[in-house]
């Protein structure tokens, strides 16, 4: 199976981030986060991290969450629990 | 698209998209949903309008601020009157009753379970007296920890036992209150199973107690309930035979092969699966069959002698060579129910997509192949959810075949009428009595053809409506010589100076053509003329499912009027003058009216009183 990149992993956060932020046609970068981006309040952000878990099958410790700030911070802790599974 | 069709990955990862696809729908039937939180409400309300709108409702809901399912409706119900719900659902779960202690005695065990009691009651009383609506409560499931292990299930200190003890109380309350559901958080969370209910890292984040999975379970769970309130819960099973009701197929292997019994566990299978079906009969769902066979195979498969289920317990017997969704049709057709009211039960998935294709209101659960799994998958689709169980939703079965013998019974009369007298019916035609409401509420919710307005009325609205001074509302129960058909028809008027406004007309197709509606046009007249009202009015409204009464009150001999404006598209207005009515029932025997007869001389003295 293909290794998950940074860069496969924002592009398949593009339609989770459509959806939760009923955005048709948005594009989330690296820099994105609830200051920066429309309708991302908290009901937004916790379906973000139930689809994203489903999507891509990783459970999420609290404290991994907690330290997120980003939409990059978030590809790179994707990343790192696919390559330990 | 139907629920059957939607899985569990699309619902959760285009909700957003669905609920846009589907809120765009036309006839959608508006419901107001409170929602009284004792944990987070978000995640279940988001499920729960993408499934209700499913349902054919638009769902408006309202949320309480966060775990304020007790101070709202007790301290501070302003914003929940203002709301003016039609549904209230109190969220709560264990998290919200406290524990005992371990150390507490039987006698403090009982002091504290009544408390808890009373709390909810408060609750209960508070939502009764300022909003009279549908009240869905959830019981509670087990602790997530059994602090005593299996003492915990026993001792007077066991968390677990004073949750269990609490549910009885819970049922024994909803006994007593015809407008309280309980909603059963403690079976939904034991199939779905305690290790998979509660996610505790969204709990302590977010204050949402359930897993996503569990919250889909109770969403569909809600969703049922609130399709029951409204009368749309499916009526009938329809099961294919070859290998769904018994192992085998008939045609090839002749009855005595087929496996059914208890010779092997393949026979086992089938037979449990035939025990289950025979449980929904006994409970008021219709069986129907519908198979591919020669129909004389086909009916020889119930009389082996190990068959549980019997030819009389089938409600309608399909078994030739054309298409199934021909048959389903027929089926709907011969019972009398929509095809929103059939469950379609097959091993076979290539007859499951072609029914699924052909008619996309039946139901088709994804049953599998392997029977001992069949009963599970149906139960879990909550087709047949109840909201209530009167004497004749668990008689309908036998009431259908009734209607068989009455069917036959009819082929021997050239003169309709005669046929009619011979029938020796009586019917009963009062005011609205309490006992009644219930099933009044009932028949209104799911009349649909013979139904002039479709005008729907919860439980807590027929209520009100049975005391209002300026309405005349009247049930009509009618009986033969074959049976009791029990509660069949619903007059409400409104009365607007000298006329009544007929504002709901309908009656069960179960008893078409005996002329009932005139008995209870002869029942509405009097007791219009008695409070001396001149005119009736009467509306018909169209619908996609209630055609056959548009000449309904032509037939009653109104006469036509034009439509105000404003009215609904393509409705039309009729009038009757009740100056000089004679009665128009000739084949029904009523009991005497409560109220005196028309007569000329009370029709002027009411004239002289307006």
């Amino acid at each position: 199976m293909a290794a998950l990149t940074p860069d496969k992993v924002l592009a398949e956060l593009q339609p989770i981030f459509e959806e939760a932020l009923d955005e048709p046609g948005l594009s989330v970068t690296r820099e994105s986060n609830a200051t920066n981006t429309p309708n991302w309040d908290s009901l937004a952000y916790i379906s973000i991290i139930e689809m994203v878990s489903h999507h891509f099958k990783v459970r999420f410790a609290l404290a991994e969450l907690q330290d997120l700030k980003n939409v990059g911070d978030l590809v790179d802790l994707v990343v790192a629990k696919a390559d330990r599974t | 698209m139907n629920l059957d069709q939607l899985s569990l990955d699309e619902l959760l990862m285009k909700r957003k998209s669905l609920r846009r696809q589907l809120r765009a729908q036309l006839t959608l039937h508006p419901v107001r949903i409170a929602v009284l939180g004792g944990s987070t409400t978000s995640a279940i309300v988001e499920l729960l309008e993408i499934l209700v709108l499913l349902s054919g409702f638009a769902p408006s809901f309202h949320e309480s601020e966060y775990g304020r399912f007790y101070d709202d409706p007790v301290h501070d119900p302003q914003s929940l009157i203002d709301f003016r719900p039609d549904i209230v659902y109190i969220h709560t779960s264990c998290q919200n009753v406290p524990p005992p202690s371990p150390g507490t005695t039987e006698a403090e065990f009982e002091v504290q379970m009544r408390s808890q009691l009373v709390r909810f009651r408060a609750i209960w009383d508070a939502l009764d007296q300022n909003l009279a609506c549908q009240v869905i409560q959830n019981n509670f499931e087990l602790p997530p920890h059994a602090i005593l292990g299996n003492m915990d299930a026993t001792a007077s200190g066991g968390y677990s036992r004073f949750l269990m003890r609490l549910n009885e109380a819970f049922a024994e309350e909803a006994g007593r209150r015809p407008k309280l559901l309980i909603q059963d958080i403690h079976g939904i969370s034991a199939r779905i199973g305690l290790d998979n209910w509660f996610d505790w890292d969204r709990f302590f984040s977010y204050k949402i107690l359930l897993k996503p999975a569990a919250n889909y379970a109770v969403a569909l769970s809600l969703n049922a309930l609130i399709r029951a309130i409204y009368g749309k819960s499916r009526k009938v099973l329809v099961l294919d035979l070859d290998n769904t009701l018994w192992g085998g197929v008939i045609g090839d292997d002749g009855v005595d092969k087929i496996q059914i019994g208890r010779e092997t566990p393949i026979a086992e299978a089938y037979t449990a699966f035939q025990e289950y079906c025979l449980s929904l009969r006994n409970r008021g769902i219709l069986l129907a069959i519908c198979s591919k066979n020669m129909e004389e195979a086909a009916r020889a498969g119930f009389e082996h002698p190990s068959s549980v289920l019997r030819l009389e317990h089938i409600s309608c017997f399909k078994a030739n060579w054309s298409p199934k969704h021909e048959n389903l049709l027929e089926i709907a057709k011969e019972l009398n129910v929509g095809t929103d009211s059939l469950v379609f039960v097959d091993d076979n998935p290539a007859e499951r997509a072609i029914v699924e294709a052909q008619l996309p209101d039946v139901a088709v659960p994804n049953v599998g192949s392997e029977v001992s799994r069949f009963a599970s998958i149906i139960d879990a689709g909550r087709y047949f959810e109840p909201a209530g169980l009167s004497k004749e939703d668990l008689e309908r079965a036998a009431l259908y075949a009734t209607n068989a013998q009455r069917v036959s019974h009819e082929a021997k009369f050239s003169d309709y009428g005669e046929y009619l007298d011979s029938l020796e019916m009586t019917a009963e035609i009062e005011t609205f009595k309490p006992v009644y409401l219930e099933r009044i509420a009932q028949l209104t919710n799911k009349t649909n053809q013979y139904n002039l307005t479709t005008r729907r009325y919860t439980l807590a609205e027929m209520e009100s409506l049975s005391t209002s001074p300026t309405h005349i509302c009247l049930y009509g129960r009618l009986t033969d010589r074959f049976g009791d058909n029990g509660l069949i028809s619903i007059v409400l008027g409104s009365q607007h100076a000298d006329s009544l406004h007929l504002d709901l007309w309908l009656m069960s197709c179960r008893v078409l053509k005996r002329d009932m509606e005139f008995a209870m046009l002869d029942a509405i007249a009097h007791r219009a003329a008695a409070r001396g009202i001149r005119f009736l009015v009467g509306i018909y409204v169209p619908s996609r499912k209630n055609a056959m009464v548009a000449d309904h009150y032509e037939r009653l001999g109104f006469t036509s009027q034009p439509a105000p404006t404003g009215s609904p598209e393509g409705a039309t207005f009729w009038v009757y003058d009740l100056n000089g009515y004679s009665d128009k029932n000739r084949h029904i025997q009523c009991q005497p009216h409560e109220t005196p007869t028309l007569n000329p001389r009370n029709v002027s003295q009411a004239e002289s009183l307006s």
